[in-house]
């Protein structure tokens, strides 16, 4: 059984005051998320990331199809007991202290009276954020908010999370730690399922990711499966203070930083690269396949619509 | 009842003490020295209906304010600033969340008019040297302006679940506003003919009936509040709010919370 099963939900808002206008925000969306994985849900801004996590977390109801979470329906308790949610830049109730808001949620979540206390210090200490439980959350930074959305998301031990760009606002230390966090949460057995922008952050976490645009589904699949395919090209990284004129000639890309040069050149080219470097007595360092990025495959799914939709980049 | 809405009401009620109601508290107690020492002064024989009057309407204003305003907030804040979210995505149902805020607000304007009833005392205390037994038809007049409070906080918990603040604010006060001369209403109504004493049948009778929740008066009289009118008003109050309690449910259980 699959952790997450949508199976064509969809969403139509009817927008306007007099003649309201339907405006469809997610388009009929099939996917499944494995027990255990961390999955990545990728798309531009507006491209409908939020909508599929507010129709998850029945916030919005959906126009048409279903979802299961957990093998249970979306607007089931004993389903919610097991899930958490951070949502996109998150605000919390100014005047309460971090210990007061978490208890807060360890008590509607179910959490045992005797367990709430040690279960919040625990995860402010997860967290990073130790020494300010006593401090009111109107005195938080957004960075510091952000760490006690995730308090509250994992307080209660949810198999399955779900976290919306849960690096938003965080530092690089900030975000590096958010990522070990993930990590760590996989390593207990637990679903993430989590929507970014970011692809650096789905790249280097993703067990699989899900692409959407303009509410639609326009890829998915394993990081490394999407992401393998050799363009043809070659890099080639060399020892020197030069680029010969016989390497940029041949190459897509040249250039050099202090003593270290680097060209990217077509596979055909490779050996005539080579030929060239030896000639010259240039120490050769490396010769490595191009291979596409995310960033790469992103693009190609995105970008067609975009230009059909006047957009340029 | 789950325990839930307990959680959910001892909540709003820490939320909205820290944030507004003592300020307004403050402000009450000064007001009610202020006009202690200065009714003392001014007044000759009649200090004491003076003092009765002004606190108990005082009470009421202050409290129907606060009710107006934080009950408008109750849902519409917690959607605009997406607070809600991290509430529903738990095992809460809509109907608990609703009812939870709204106990939480009854609860806090309770412990509200507890206080500023106290200022009344206090100031009565100050300006006749000593209390006597009719005084204590002043603990039924806070009772009834308690009960206003319900039905006004419901009234605005209903506007606030498909409307937003203004709206809400301008709704509910109207409401307050046409309630107190429910009477009148509905003297109109019953000499109005045709259409128009239908539709004026059905207004007044829609609207909640303040009037007979009014009497700061006769307490500042000293005079008895009949048991009757006591236990209609409670049963009017308390089948007022279910109405109106029920109403945001439906709406509520309804709303896309975009």
């Amino acid at each position: 059984m699959a952790a997450i099963e949508i199976l064509g939900l969809e969403k139509t808002y009817h927008v306007g005051f007099w003649r309201k206008k339907p405006k469809c925000a997610l388009r009929p969306l099939h996917l499944n998320v494995e027990k255990g994985e961390i999955f990545g849900f990728l798309g531009p801004n507006g491209a409908g990331k939020t909508t599929t996590l507010k129709l998850l977390m029945g916030l919005v109801f959906p126009s048409g199809g279903t979802a299961r979470i957990l093998g249970m329906a979306i607007n089931d308790p004993r389903m919610k007991a097991q899930i958490g949610f951070l949502p996109e830049q998150p605000y919390f109730y100014d005047y309460l202290t971090a210990v007061e808001l978490l208890e807060y949620y360890a008590q509607i979540s179910g959490v045992p009276a005797k367990q709430r206390r040690s279960k919040v210090d625990e995860v402010l200490n997860r967290v990073g954020l130790p020494d300010v439980g006593r401090l009111q959350l109107r005195k938080f930074s957004k960075g510091m908010l952000q760490r006690v959305g995730i308090a509250q998301a994992i307080l209660h031990e949810p198999a399955v999370l779900f976290l919306d760009e849960p690096m938003s606002g965080l530092d690089p230390i900030g975000r590096r730690e958010v990522r070990d966090l993930m990590e760590q949460l996989k390593q207990e057995g637990r679903t993430i399922f989590f929507s970014t922008h970011i692809l650096a952050d789905a790249e280097s976490l993703c067990d699989r990711v899900a692409i959407i645009h303009l509410g639609e589904l326009r890829g998915v699949g394993a990081v490394a499966d999407l992401t393998s395919s050799v363009e043809g090209k070659v890099e080639i990284v060399w020892q020197g203070s030069i680029a010969p004129a016989a390497i940029k000639s041949l190459a897509i890309e040249c250039h050099v930083t202090r003593d270290t040069g680097r060209a990217v050149a077509p596979e055909a080219s490779q050996d005539r690269v080579i030929d060239i470097l030896r000639r010259e007595q240039l120490h050769l360092i490396s010769v490595t396949p191009v291979r596409a990025s995310l960033e790469d495959y992103f693009v190609r799914q995105v970008k067609p619509s975009q230009t059909a939709a006047g957009v340029t980049t | 009842m789950s325990a839930r809405v307990g959680h959910i009401a001892s909540n709003t009620f820490r939320e909205a003490v820290r944030d507004r109601v003592l300020y307004n508290l403050i402000a009450f107690a000064l007001l009610m020295s202020g006009a202690a020492i200065l009714v003392g002064q001014i007044s000759i024989g009649i200090e004491r209906l003076v003092v009765v009057n002004l606190g108990l309407t005082a009470v009421s204003l202050f409290g129907v304010v606060i009710a107006i305003f934080i009950g408008i907030g109750l849902v519409s804040k917690e959607i605009e600033k997406r607070t809600l979210y991290t509430v529903l995505s738990r095992p809460v149902q809509r109907w608990e969340f609703i009812v939870g805020k709204f106990v939480g607000l009854a609860g806090t304007l309770a412990v509200n008019t507890f206080f500023m009833a106290i200022g009344v005392f206090v100031a009565l205390l100050y300006v006749s040297h000593g209390l006597q037994a009719a005084d204590g038809w002043i603990l039924v007049a806070l009772y009834f302006i308690v009960l206003q409070f319900l039905i006004i906080t419901a009234l605005a918990l209903l506007f606030s679940s498909f409307s937003t603040p203004l709206f809400s604010a301008l709704f509910a006060f109207c409401l307050f506003v046409i309630g107190s001369f429910a009477d009148d209403l509905r003297g109109f109504a019953a000499m109005a003919q045709g259409a128009a004493g239908w539709l004026a049948t059905g207004a007044a009778y829609l609207v909640p009936n303040f009037s007979s929740f009014n009497v700061i008066s006769s307490v500042a009289h000293q005079q008895p509040v009949a048991a009757q009118l006591i236990l209609s008003n409670t049963v009017y109050a308390l089948v007022y709010v279910g109405m109106a309690i029920s109403g945001a449910v439906l709406v509520f259980e309804r709303r896309n919370l975009k």
